[in-house]
């Protein structure tokens, strides 16, 4: 574990005064984990025009009640419009923008040049920012959408850290960058494999990850074959008797081997926060309006004491290596540094089979707290009785360590486990808690 | 008579763009690989120049692909080329990255701009966006329907509408060098340097072992192709009737005979429909030459052309 701080970029420092942490929100709940963990601003996705068609997405009620919340802590809720819209997506655009302005949205994220002017026109309160989808990599790029109206892009996730300083150097614009989680293995939007296979449009939010997928990759040997059976001296060569028998495609693996995968680790930042803060990046987004609640309030939880802590005191900052321990707790992808450092490797694929479950699982919701009585009410969100050990952890990294001793429904009935989900159960606990503490405990 | 659509295809050296002037096309899109994507051959500045007056004798175009995602290093160096670009008198270029119309708004006004923004050219609204900013045609992405692509058409008359009609499409482009990192990865190391297009590598997904998607690699990343060859000749009619203005022919991963073959098809077609739009019919055997060459593992299909998407 490095806790080694570089100092590239010092002082270069232009726009906002303290970099936003950007948390995703798939739905109104995790809107509220999201922001009580630390994030500035939150982004979630409505019932027309994002890109995760299979999100529970917001109604304009519940955008509207998420900005309340998000109100008393001083965040913001951005909205996700970044389809490339067809010709029947058109019709309704400005309705929806408007709506998206009474809701109290402060931006959208889009990425449609036609939805981007549309907002600019009918919606104007609403702050457009342009979404990685553009794959906008260059400064003049850059400054073609500061011309254009936009405080803010998101950049491709291509884009190096040195790319991403240059492009401050020369455009007075807010800088988004993705640092944490999943990253299409292609240029954004340049991606239809999904449309190919399954009959979804990846760009309007149909995309099933078919770059996750395993493939076998082969060479076409067929124009090859006079030649190769004119070659004597290749008598008797394995490859010879495959064209021998008819077979004119020479797979590239061996038996046993991994197939090939598009399949790209996930990103985390979190040990180059400083470099990254010091390059002038003025967002940092986390990915995930698909992932847990769990996963969402851990890691944002995580960024927001390693900015807070940077921006407290730069010189002296070290990376606390429980960070990363309680990141990899929720976490369940291998990761990388994307194209911030170093361009992808071979070693950063993933062709190995997938984990599908994390080292730890959400099992219940902090609601109340009895100072005299130390006993915790928990809403249950996983299994769990007498005996499991368990993790209680709220914003600020306040966190300890106990096993659940009795447990009590709500009319003090003594549970052999709590069993059921969302139930209300009491137990004591070794330190006080708060309301939206989060209790985990490890998977088995 | 009518206007005949422009005949576009690209070519990789000055005997393609040659034999495909001979085979029936209108307008060649050539280019080198550091300004454009997906080149069947490398044509510099010099090519270019050399090819002007042989494609200008035909009273065809020329165009430059100049489709690049940019990041910064290349900037200069774009602002250099689209300048001798447009001295040495290129018809147009492609362009997807706004750097391109930056750039040129300084370096070389009078370029004219189709803009290509591949899978993401999916409306008329956004087109006229574009058009505002200078571009005048518009390269539409493969993954529209027929509805979609006439009514782009209908919307936009002062705009020139493109549309691939024939050859494969990219549905995957990744900054990644993915077949070396895979090759290294089962320590095939000795063969990472041998991805290019000459390669012929392809990929098979595993429930649909009948579908070849050839794969390649240079030095901008890696490329994923479609393992059907779409061919809209029996229905180039619709087309031809919502009067776009340009038919694409995709010629890459395909010998230059088949690429004759399908251009002498459409050009007959065009040819046919423009002495008589009225008593215009396909006939079969006008595909009897491309089905020929057509390779046997790659099926002739509509694309996208009746397909219903959902998402």
């Amino acid at each position: 574990m490095t806790t080694k701080v570089k100092h590239k970029y010092n002082g270069k420092r232009n726009r906002l005064d303290k970099p936003e942490l950007l948390a995703p929100a798939g739905n109104l709940e995790k809107l509220k984990f999201a922001i009580h963990y630390g994030a500035d601003a939150v982004y979630i996705g409505g019932q027309k025009y994002g890109l995760r068609s299979n999100a529970d997405n917001f109604s304009f009620e519940e955008m509207r009640e998420g900005v309340e919340f998000a109100k008393k802590y001083g965040a913001k809720v951005f909205v996700a419009t970044n389809i490339y819209a067809h010709n029947e997506d058109l019709e309704g655009i400005e309705e929806y923008l408007l709506n998206l302005q009474d809701a109290g949205i402060s931006a959208i994220i889009a990425a449609d040049p036609i939805i981007i002017e549309t907002a600019q026109r009918v919606a104007p309160k609403l702050e457009v920012h342009i979404s990685t989808q553009q794959s906008i990599s260059n400064w003049q790029t850059v400054q073609f959408w500061k011309d254009e109206g936009a405080p803010r892009v998101v950049l491709a996730r291509e884009t190096s850290i040195d790319e991403i300083a240059e492009i401050k150097e020369h455009v007075d614009i807010e800088i988004e960058a993705f640092i944490h989680g999943a990253a299409c293995s292609s240029y954004s939007g340049r991606c239809t494999l999904s449309n190919h296979f399954t009959d979804r449009d990846s760009n309007r939010g149909g995309c099933c990850q078919s770059c996750r997928w395993k493939y076998d990759l082969f060479e076409d040997a067929r124009d090859d074959l006079d030649e190769w059976i004119s070659q004597t001296e290749a008598e008797g060569e394995p490859v010879l008797e495959q064209f021998r028998v008819g077979i004119t495609q020479l797979p590239l693996f061996q038996e046993g081997q991994n197939e090939f995968s598009m399949s790209a680790k996930d990103q985390c930042l979190l040990e180059h926060l400083p470099d990254l803060i010091d390059a002038g990046i003025d967002s940092f987004k986390v990915e995930g309006r698909m992932r847990s609640i769990h996963y969402v309030a851990t890691v944002i939880n995580v960024y927001r004491q390693a900015i807070d802590a940077y921006m407290e005191d730069p010189d002296n900052y070290e990376l606390n290596p429980e960070w990363i321990e309680e990141i990899n707790k929720a976490a369940n992808r291998p990761v990388n540094t994307g194209f911030f450092y170093e361009e992808p490797d071979h070693e950063d694929h993933i062709y190995e089979p997938e984990q599908k479950s994390t080292p730890y699982d959400f099992a219940g919701l902090v609601m109340d707290y009895d100072e005299s009585t130390r006993m915790a009410t928990i809403q249950q969100r996983n299994h769990f009785k007498p005996g499991t050990e368990v993790e209680f952890f709220g914003p600020n990294g306040t966190f300890f360590k106990q096993k659940v001793d009795a447990i009590w429904d709500t009319e003090g009935q003594v549970l052999d486990a709590a069993r059921h989900p969302l139930q209300l159960v009491r137990i004591k606990v070794d330190q006080p808690v708060h309301y939206f503490d989060m209790m985990r405990k490890k998977n088995r | 008579m009518t206007t005949k659509p422009e005949l576009l295809i690209t070519a990789g050296t000055l005997e393609e763009v040659k034999a495909y002037l001979e085979a029936g096309a209108t307008a060649i899109t050539v280019g080198e690989s550091k300004y454009g994507m997906r080149l069947p051959g490398q044509m510099t500045l010099e090519h270019i120049q050399a090819a002007l007056p042989m494609v200008h004798e035909h009273g065809a175009k020329l165009y430059a692909a100049v489709n690049h995602i940019f990041h910064n290093d290349a900037l200069p160096g774009l602002q250099q080329y689209l300048a001798e670009l447009e001295r040495v008198g290129i018809d147009g270029i492609t362009y997807g990255d706004p750097s391109v119309l930056m750039t040129s708004r300084i370096a070389a006004p009078s370029l004219k701009l189709h803009w290509n923004a591949e899978m993401t050219s999916t409306n008329y609204a956004t087109a006229t966006y574009w058009q505002k900013r200078g571009a005048s045609r518009i390269v539409l992405a493969r993954e529209l329907n027929m509805d979609q692509v006439i009514e782009i058409k209908k919307q936009l008359p002062d705009m020139e509408v493109e549309v691939q009609v024939h050859g494969m499409t990219n549905i995957y482009h990744s900054k990644r060098h993915l077949i070396q990192h895979y090759l290294r990865h089962i320590g095939k190391e000795e063969d990472t340097e041998h991805v290019g297009l000459e390669r012929k590598l392809f990929l098979i997904e595993k429930e649909r072992q009948d579908e070849k998607f050839p794969v390649y690699e240079d030095e901008y990343g890696a490329y994923i192709m479609s393992s059907d060859d779409v061919c809209i000749l029996e229905d180039l009619k619709l087309l031809l009737d919502a009067k776009l203005d340009s038919f694409k022919i995709e010629s890459l991963l395909k010998p230059r005979v088949y690429n004759e073959a399908v251009l002498r098809a459409y050009r007959r077609a065009i040819d046919e429909y423009a002495k008589d739009p009225e008593g215009y019919a396909f006939k079969p055997e006008w595909m009897d030459e491309i089905r020929t060459l057509q390779d046997p593992e790659r099926e002739l299909s509509f694309g996208f052309f009746y397909k219903e998407q959902m998402y």
